[in-house]
């Protein structure tokens, strides 16, 4: 099979499962948003999103989304390592026009799952997977909150200044790896030519800000209200 | 009048693919700027040979940036510091007095090393052999604009076919990739009519071959485009694997 076979197939792989995690991105995003604006409709979305037969098939197929990119991102970096062989250079600058991301795309994503893994420990966790396991409600430090009490959640967590530090520098992560991902997705899919390639450039960049910004805004909202609480 | 500098050279030497190699530090006096950087080296391999020493070994012939011989990779560059030019028409007077240059050959795990600087590019010709041609009768030498192309078409065929295959662009990629110089030869003949018969086998072919050598999977970081000597742009990319794609789908 093509796909899995030959570079270029693999490469659409990594791009078409990074797309599809975008458009996750962007979904999980506007919901953030939300809970700025009211508590309440935040934790309807969370009630939504709870232990129901469609969370659990979208938490499933994203799930392996995630594994589809990590699995192909293991499997290209390892190839070109042993493409480029062992002996590096001694002296080796980076060329102008080459950004930092584009050329440590895996440590960023490592980082991203670093990230991931200390997001799902403090809400899937006990959010829908308490759900799942058929619990109603959770100790969040020293309280007491329904599984699906979203903004309990948020307000709990950012109101510790390290975690809200680890969130931002989880987000700086993503800002680098989708200021590459982006346009070199489409690149991959080869929808760009000498025109294109600019304009996509542009809107990477348009686009990876403004996630950026959307999830650090619910952080530093909440951070802030803690501290006027 | 001539200026000159002194510079101490860093070269890597190395006996054969299968032996270590290593550094080895030469002074050079009174360099003229003027020089070219191989007329430096064939200075320095003078002086090595008057000495009873073995000269250095680097692939060159043209000497004047079409052949694609040359093939340094010069402080941390491929074809040296300078922009868009082959190491041939790299000149001295880009380097300061003083200056330590450190010289090594390309590295890939496609190219090794045959003895000190020179690398073995046959993976190219593999490539272009696998499809890099028009089989096609495309007939006697037509009239002029008998066959319409447009001006884009034609002048992005013609900056393709720019591409001298010195593998700058596999020696740059930190994946090993040798996707630009690839997507160059499908290029330049996918864009016009008389290449576009057999599109879509050649670049399956050249693709399967790629690969089945070993190159690495190109993340688009664009290193190969900054240090290519012919500025062959990276769009190329992007329409092989539109052309590969389509073709696959098509299958
Ligand atoms: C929300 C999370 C993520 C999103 C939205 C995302 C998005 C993307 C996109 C759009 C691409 C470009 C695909 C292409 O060039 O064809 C990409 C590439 C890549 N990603 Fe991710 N990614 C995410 C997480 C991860 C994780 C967890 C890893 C794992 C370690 C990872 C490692 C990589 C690597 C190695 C590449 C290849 C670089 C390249 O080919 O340009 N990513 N990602
Ligand atoms: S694409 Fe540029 S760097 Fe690569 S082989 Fe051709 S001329 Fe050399
Ligand atoms: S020697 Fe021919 S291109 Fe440099």
């Amino acid at each position: 099979m093509w796909l899995l076979n030959s570079s270029i197939g693999k490469k659409l792989i990594m791009s078409i499962s990074g797309v599809f995690l975008i458009l996750f991105l962007l979904f999980h995003m506007s919901m953030n948003i939300v809970a700025v604006f009211s508590a309440d409709a935040y934790n309807m979305i969370c009630e939504l999103l709870g232990a129901n037969w469609y969370a659990l098939v979208g938490t499933a197929v994203l799930a392996g989304g995630f594994l589809v990119h990590i699995v192909f991102a293991f499997m290209l970096t390892l190839q070109n390592q042993k493409a480029r062989g062992n002996q590096s250079y001694a002296v080796s600058e980076r060329p102008k026009g080459v950004d930092f991301a584009s050329q440590n795309m895996f440590i960023l994503g490592t980082i991203v799952v670093l990230g991931l893994i200390m997001h799902f420990a403090q809400f899937w966790y006990k959010m829908q997977f308490a759900e799942i396991l058929g619990h109603h409600e959770v100790e969040l430090g020293t309280a007491v909150v329904g599984v699906a009490d979203g903004a309990a959640f948020i307000k709990y967590w950012f109101s510790n200044p390290i975690i809200c530090i680890l969130y931002l520098i989880w987000f700086a992560a993503l800002w680098f790896h989708l200021t590459h991902g982006f346009w070199s997705a489409i690149q991959t899919i080869g929808w760009s030519n000498q025109i294109w390639y600019n304009r996509w450039k542009c809107i990477s960049n348009i686009f990876a800000t403004v996630v950026f910004l959307g999830f650090a805004l619910v952080v530093v909202t909440f951070f802030l209200k803690s501290l006027c609480a | 009048m001539e200026k000159t500098i002194n510079i101490t050279l860093k070269v890597w030497r190395q006996r054969g693919p299968k032996e270590n190699g290593a550094f080895e530090t030469f002074q050079l006096k009174n360099i003229s700027t003027d020089s070219s950087f191989l007329e430096m080296l064939d200075v320095l391999n003078e002086q090595l040979v008057s000495e009873q020493k073995e000269p250095i070994v680097f692939d060159h012939d043209c000497r004047e940036g079409i052949c694609g011989m040359c093939s340094l990779y010069i402080n941390g560059h491929a074809h040296g510091p300078d922009e868009d030019v082959t190491t041939c028409q790299l000149h001295m007077r880009k380097f300061k007095d003083g200056e330590t240059i450190t010289v090594e050959p390309w590295r890939s795990a496609s190219f090794p090393v045959i003895r000190d600087l020179m690398v073995d590019r046959n993976a190219f010709d593999k490539i272009i052999q696998a499809g890099g041609y028009t089989s096609v009768n495309t007939g006697g030498v037509p009239d002029a604009n008998s066959i319409p192309i447009s001006k884009i078409d034609a002048d992005e065929a013609m900056d393709a076919a720019s591409c001298i295959g010195c593998g700058a662009c596999v020696a740059a990629c930190k994946n090993g990739s040798a996707m630009l110089f690839v997507s160059a030869k499908v290029s330049q003949l996918a864009l016009l009519p008389q290449g576009r018969v057999e599109a879509a086998a050649r670049v399956k072919k050249m693709v399967a071959k790629m690969d089945e050598l070993g190159f690495g999977n190109c993340t688009n970081t664009r290193a190969c485009e900054a240090e290519c000597p012919k500025n062959v742009s990276i769009a190329n990319i992007a329409r092989m694997n539109r052309e590969f794609i389509c073709a696959k789908l098509k299958d």
